[in-house]
């Protein structure tokens, strides 16, 4: 059985003026599942979204949305998407409600259905008390909600959702994670983009990990971090004194061992429990008191710095406009020499 | 990881907007008039909105009738006579602005992208908008009348003409529209659409023979003023409601036959406006 592809990049390719803000992106999303697009900020993932959305022509390159070309067939992929652009676009001088039924009635809704689809929209999104309120006065958890009701007026098969949680507080955060993971229950194929490793790791089935308008990485969460080296033991020791006795200890079992003074902490690679047991059993020999022992997996930041020599997060400079996206952030020295030859 | 993220059963239901019934085909009209409700409901919930073709025109009204109207001779009637017409048209032109900010606060917000994401008419945001300023102009033109009513405007010609000076207004705003949107599209903010909008229409209004008559002008000025294509629009009026005496012989040739210059200005801006105006809409939006 070949697997059904919801939404496809090939090789798409965007250049505004003389700077490349999308140099090569490739994807397929299976239906059904959740890709995140992953990346700092100015990575190119917005402007990967808006080509996909038919926003944005791009230089060469394509791509489809439910079996539909977004340069021949525009109007098949709006028929099948819904977008919740990077800031909240509800209109915010008309109530929730009448958001609902503006989008609804340019979709072609019959009036008549309008006004059950929006109760039922609200009150899936915890709006109905704030359904006949003016957008303006609402918090930006419920604008996200609402800006999202909106986007599934139509019922869209496949959901672009643009940095969806950014500028949300963690309660609200969470509160939609969870909203999306009802809708991916539902069947619905999800495309968002993300700065936030966790938002990747809890959501998406797979990452595309984008920087400087190129994919430097694609996989599950799970081969990403195996990509950025092996799990490691952490001991936190009760008594600092201890330290330089233990890593004596633990060099005579495993390769290397990193110390932080200030933490009290032993960090030394390691394959699994047996190689745990083994450095606890070595401890407990010595009469060395441990306060946390603890198997670590790399996160994805560690992936992220592994792969880009960079962390994802560092530039928290809000991205204001689809616009502002084009224009690269400013990287490290070395970062931007490798940028300008790019360009070359 | 949780299992939440697994993809889902296929065969669940989906709480589906679309079952059951089938999408209305609607056209760029009614997707437009869509739009216009919306705009409407923009003005209902932020009434001051209309400030600039409610209490602006008529301070302009006050201002000029009784602190500089005193001071202006007009030929063949009295200032205040004189300068309703003048008014009128400047509410008008001024529809370009009223176009101008609304479609850049739009693009600016990110609702343009939004409905440009929809199955829809693309060019029914652009058409909704010129309608619902259109709308927002006219009210400026009621208030207007009615004020100049109160302060002694009549209309003494007959219904006829005087139905013509207003329809003459709406074709006039209509093109100005173009302006509007070409403006709106290039600015990217709406305090860039304000003072561009105040330095053009300003001299564009004034340079006019809309608040005092061209004759006193300097002579190189004054052949500005009488090409102005406000002027026409204004002598148009006058001349239909039975403002004031015909243009004198001296005037330049588009006063001594208002009515068809300003259908020829207009078609001229929409033939000029639009294809610019479309063009730099397209270009705004497509990346």
């Amino acid at each position: 059985m070949t697997v059904d592809i919801a939404v496809e990049a090939n090789d798409l390719v965007k250049h505004f003026g003389e700077t490349v803000a999308v140099d090569g992106v490739s994807f397929a999303i299976p239906r059904g599942t959740v890709l995140s697009m992953l990346g700092p900020n100015g990575a190119g993932k917005t402007t990967t979204l808006r080509m996909l959305t038919t926003l944005s022509v791009p230089t060469s390159g394509t791509g489809t949305v439910a079996g539909h070309d977004i340069i021949s067939d525009p109007d098949g992929v709006r028929r099948s998407m819904g977008l919740t652009g990077q800031a909240a676009t509800v209109d915010e001088l008309l109530t929730g409600r009448e958001n609902i039924r503006l989008i609804g009635r340019l979709y072609g809704i019959p009036r008549n259905r309008i006004g059950p689809l929006a109760d039922d929209l609200l009150d899936r999104f915890s709006l109905s008390e704030a359904a006949d309120r003016i957008a303006k006065t609402y918090s930006g958890g419920m604008r996200r909600r609402l800006d999202l009701a909106v986007s599934l007026v139509a019922s869209p098969p496949v959901l672009f959702l643009d940095e969806p949680t950014t500028g949300l507080d963690p309660r609200s955060r969470v509160e939609l994670w969870d909203v999306l993971r009802e809708l991916v229950r539902g069947g619905t194929t999800l495309l968002l983009t993300t700065q936030y490793l966790e938002e990747a790791d809890t959501l998406a089935d797979e990452i595309v990990v984008i920087d400087r308008g190129r994919v430097i990485a694609a996989g599950t969460p799970t081969e990403l971090k195996d990509q950025a080296g092996r799990a490691s033991v952490v001991l936190t020791l009760s008594d600092v004194a201890e330290l330089d006795r233990a890593a004596g200890l633990l060099r005579s079992c495993v390769s290397e061992v990193h110390v932080e003074e200030s933490q009290r902490r032993l960090v030394a690679p390691a394959d699994g429990l047996d190689d745990m047991t083994r450095i606890a059993g070595l401890l407990q020999e010595h009469h060395i008191e441990v306060d946390d022992l603890g198997l670590k997996r790399p996160s994805l930041d560690d992936v992220f710095l592994h792969l880009t020599g960079h962390r994802a997060e560092e530039e928290q400079v809000p991205d204001d406009t689809g616009e502002g996206s084009s224009t690269p952030p400013h990287h490290s020295e070395a970062g931007s020499t490798v940028r300008e030859e790019a360009l070359r | 990881m949780t299992a939440a993220v697994q993809p889902g059963p296929q065969s669940r239901p989906r709480p589906s907007a679309l079952t059951g019934f089938e999408l209305e085909r609607r056209g760029l009209f009614q997707q437009s008039l869509t739009v216009v409700w919306r705009n409407l409901l923009h003005i209902r919930r932020m009434p001051e909105m209309l400030m600039d073709v409610t209490i602006q025109p008529v301070m302009f009204v006050l201002l000029f009738a009784y602190v500089f109207g005193g001071s202006i001779a007009v030929p063949g009637t009295n200032y205040r006579e004189f300068l309703l017409p003048g008014i009128m048209v400047q509410t008008i032109v001024f529809s370009s602005f009223v176009v101008a900010v609304g479609l850049t606060a739009d693009l600016e917000k990110g609702i343009v992208d939004r409905m440009r994401s929809l199955p829809i008419a693309r060019s029914s945001v652009l058409v909704g908008r010129s309608i619902s300023s259109l709308m927002h102009s006219s009210i400026g033109i009621v208030v207007m009348a009615v004020t100049g009513l109160l302060i002694g405007w009549r209309i003494r010609d007959g219904v006829l003409d005087a139905a013509l000076a207003f329809l003459l207004l709406l074709v006039f705003g209509f093109s100005m529209i173009w302006l509007g949107i070409l403006v709106g599209s290039m600015m990217r903010s709406v305090e860039a659409v304000q003072g561009f909008m105040f330095t053009v229409m300003f001299p564009l209004t004034f340079v006019a023979n809309t608040f005092a008559p061209t004759q006193s002008m300097p002579a190189w000025l004054r052949t500005i003023a009488e090409w102005n294509p406000v002027s026409s629009l204004t002598q148009a009026c006058r001349s239909l409601w039975g403002n004031g005496d015909p243009a004198p012989a001296s005037a330049a040739f588009p006063l001594h036959h208002p009515e068809i210059s300003v259908v020829v200005w207009a078609a001229i801006f929409t033939g000029v406006f639009a294809p610019l105006a479309v063009r730099a809409f397209r270009r705004r939006a497509r990346d």
